[in-house]
């Protein structure tokens, strides 16, 4: 692109990605916090990884700084690797105790 | 190019809550879909194509589709979630939202300098596509992209052996 094209960085400023951010961040906290359903409570997870993304992104953009966007990369790696394991391992409890209800795995609580 | 920000927001936000309150947990996986894309609309305002490619076919493609497909499996798309008691409940969306107004009064501190000298040169609008983007992910990341790669090795044994029903 040319000089002079405005982008959204110049036009948007950066509180606005982190008041978007922090919304999407919070509003996955409270899902983790209220749901019972095991699955729904790793959705909440994957909501949170991408607020965070989506600040780095955010603040790449806003710095001009392409090591951002790679790291932002390796991160949805790790989410894809954590996804299949977590997902394996529901599957392994509910063979087990046939629920994925939150309530049920509270063996090691204290 | 505000009004696309601010409706992607809205989007990205409101589909977030439904998300959480949803009863079925097949309507969260779409509502979280329309999240990713959302915010993946957000990374091309940013001029980060390839990571909005990337957001697509890995969180909407790949890690969705697992999603509902271990819902499918496991024969769990009804509503017959029992909920929380109503303390409870209550006490997670306050503390959510008291962690989200210390977040916002601690952001209203900070200011982001621009870094003008790139704007200036005019490169800072192409950091984000694929030719530069893999410059920089096979010149200094290239040793962590390898790693990554044994990562997803363990990842796939791990899924593998805890998916077999005996193990000897």
């Amino acid at each position: 692109m040319e000089n002079g094209i405005s982008t959204i960085t110049q036009i948007i400023p950066p509180n606005f990605y982190l008041i978007l951010s922090s919304l999407l961040f919070c509003i996955g906290i409270i899902g983790v916090l209220i749901r019972r359903n095991i699955i729904v409570v790793f959705m909440s997870i994957e909501l949170m990884l991408n607020a965070s993304n989506l600040l780095m992104v955010a603040f790449s953009s806003y710095r001009s700084d392409g090591a951002a966007q790679v790291f932002v990369f390796f991160s949805m790696v790790v989410a894809a690797a954590e996804v299949a394991v977590g997902l394996a391992i529901i599957v392994m409890i509910y063979r087990n105790i046939h629920s994925i209800d939150i309530k049920e795995l509270s063996k090691l609580k204290w | 190019m505000v009004s696309i920000f601010y409706f992607l927001s809205f989007l990205a936000v409101i589909s977030a809550f439904m998300v959480v309150i949803a009863k079925n947990p097949i309507h969260s996986v779409l509502y979280l879909i329309m999240t990713f894309f959302a915010i993946a609309g957000h990374y091309v305002l940013m001029n980060a194509q390839f990571l909005a490619v990337v957001n697509i076919i890995v969180y909407a493609g790949a890690i969705m589709v697992l999603f509902l497909f271990v819902i499918m499996l496991l024969n769990l798309n009804t509503d017959a979630e029992q909920n929380k008691s109503i303390l409870i409940r209550l006490t997670g969306i306050v503390a959510g939202g008291i962690l989200m107004i210390t977040l916002i009064g601690a952001f209203k501190q900070v200011s982001i300098v621009k870094d003008t000298t790139f704007y200036a040169s005019g490169q800072a609008y192409d950091i984000g596509l694929v030719k530069n983007l893999g410059n920089t992910l096979f010149k200094e990341f290239l040793v962590p992209f390898e790693l990554s790669s044994i990562l997803f090795l363990a990842a796939m044994v791990g899924a593998v052996m805890l998916g077999k029903k005996d193990i000897k």
